[in-house]
């Protein structure tokens, strides 16, 4: 007889030995940054890819969602006559939620899925395996290069998407919504505090770490050419964002407490 | 004389199936070991276990008589500066150029300047015959049997004392396959090192080898020179070197 919860079972063991794979992966991959020899060149040519080629991506996610924030709260903002509130509200959404959480989500798709067919690609054509014989580790120069790039680059990232998006909110407040200018700035500037900023920095920062980390586990572990690399970039998005979902709200409730 | 390197018992497990059931080996300095067999038989799996790419399940592998497989990895880092490999499609990095991928090692491993590397890789490329202009071009731009040769030339631009082929005449043609025989039968005597290569191509095997031995379900079943190889007296390398479909190895299509 087959028994209804052996299926349920296997599944429950399946995502506790998958998550204990991940989680000794990422340990490796944070040792590895710490521990010589450094590749200070790989590392340079990370920050470029990871951050300064997601500039435009980020400019343009930050400028259309803070325009449509500012649209959203004049239009929930008038039903209780609080139409003035647009400037801050936008800047508080912004700093500490849709800045990171968005810049991490669009990252996911371009820098997860990037580094994910990238490393398995060298997987599947033994390139990996070729670095090894060649006396080169791939977690220090393949791996940690990607994972301390991403995590220095996204709260820059993170922190040009909310000046952004905030001029984003601004633009419409001001062209749109017959918003002064200048009380506008005063306004977002006067309600803004550090720690809202900071909250988005550090979420940033984890962002960063989940994005490269979950791109290179799936690279690193695709077998099977072509579909095998595709499984891992699929993987690696999807894993990504749900991680990246998941401990926002983690971060976000421990900042609130 | 003790063997550069020695396969002792070697044993691995994949998939529940028996790849390696005791692989016993041992090839002295200056000569070249051919592993020939049917496709799926354990010989990359032997090459694998034997770079450290994998960990056998059972048994030891031995380069100049010391074990590798429980060493620290930093110290078999070392031991691993002795290896050379080729793989069967070149494995060349695409993010980098030819002469960065044979100076790779130079470069990353060894901390040499980068003026320096270029130069070895240049002269590397010499060695094996391929056009020095072809240096600061991508992989992707090479032929297979380009591709080969920049393999080759990373294979041994640290002379190493041992080195590793795995198939390196597939998916060649003929004349170009003979030429990459020509140039490992002169890199092995001109590096005097070890040489241990997998194929099923037997003529590849005839040239490269002094020594062959036989893989067939995960045991080796006959070793000799190769002069020896048409009178092995062994109805499996007799029906394996004739390529015929009948006889004791199954066909698995």
């Amino acid at each position: 007889m087959i028994n209804p919860f052996a299926p349920i079972g296997r599944s429950t063991l399946g995502i506790f030995a998958e998550t204990g794979r991940f989680s000794m992966f990422a340990a490796r991959a944070i040792a590895s940054i710490f521990s010589p020899p450094y590749f200070v060149g790989q590392l340079g040519r990370q920050c470029f890819q990871i951050g300064y080629l997601s500039l435009p991506v980020i400019g343009l996610t930050a400028v259309f969602i803070g325009a449509a924030l500012a649209l959203n709260i004049y239009v929930g903002g008038a039903r209780f006559n609080a139409e003035s509130f647009v400037p801050n509200i936008v800047v508080l959404g912004i700093t500490r939620e849709l800045g990171p959480v968005l810049a991490g989500l669009m990252l996911a798709g371009r820098v997860s899925a990037g580094i994910a067919a990238e490393i398995g690609t060298m997987r599947v054509t033994e390139q990996i395996d070729a670095m090894t014989t060649l006396s080169t580790d791939p977690f220090k120069f393949l791996i940690a290069p990607r994972v301390l790039a991403a995590v220095l680059t996204l709260p820059v990232l993170v922190l040009v998407a909310d000046i952004i998006g905030v001029m984003g909110g601004y633009l419409v407040a001001v062209n749109s919504l017959g918003f002064n200018g200048a009380t506008y700035l005063r306004n977002t500037f006067n309600f803004l505090e550090n720690q809202d900023v900071i909250l988005g920095l550090v979420k940033a920062a984890v962002f960063g770490f989940i994005i490269a980390v979950m791109g290179a586990y799936q690279g690193y572990n695709s077998s099977g050419g072509a579909l095998g690399v595709g499984r891992a970039t699929t993987n690696a998005v999807v894993g990504a964002i749900v991680l990246i979902l998941a401990v926002n709200y983690l971060i976000t409730a421990f900042f609130v407490e | 004389m003790t063997a550069k390197l020695q396969l002792i018992g070697l044993k691995k497990k994949l998939r529940g199936r028996q790849v390696l059931d005791g692989i016993d080996l041992d090839v002295a300095p200056g000569t070249s070991l051919v592993i020939i067999g049917g496709s799926g038989q354990g010989k990359s799996v032997t090459l694998k276990c034997t770079l450290g790419l994998m960990k056998p399940d059972a048994g030891q592998v031995l380069v100049d008589g010391a074990e590798i497989t429980k060493m620290p990895v930093e110290i078999r880092a070392r031991v691993m500066r002795k290896f050379g490999m080729l793989f069967q499609g070149a494995a060349l990095f695409d993010s980098l150029s030819v002469w960065e991928n044979i100076a790779f090692r130079l470069i990353y491993a060894d901390n040499l300047p980068r003026k320096d590397a270029r130069e070895r890789a240049i002269e590397t490329m010499r060695k094996v015959r391929l056009a020095p202009e072809f240096a600061d071009v991508r992989p992707i731009e090479l032929s297979g049997g380009m591709q080969k040769r920049a393999g080759l030339a990373r294979a041994i631009i640290a002379k190493p004392d041992i080195l590793f082929f795995d198939e390196p005449t597939t998916g060649l043609d003929p004349i170009t396959a003979d030429a990459i025989n020509d140039l490992i039968v002169e890199m092995v005597k001109e590096l005097n090192c070890a040489a241990v290569s997998i194929t099923h191509d037997m003529p590849s095997a005839r040239k490269i080898a002094d020594e062959i031995a036989m893989l067939h379900n995960g045991k080796i079943v006959w070793r000799g020179a190769t002069s020896t190889l048409d009178a092995s007296g062994n109805a499996m390398v007799d029906q394996f070197v004739a390529g015929r479909a009948d006889g004791p190895i199954q066909a698995v299509v």
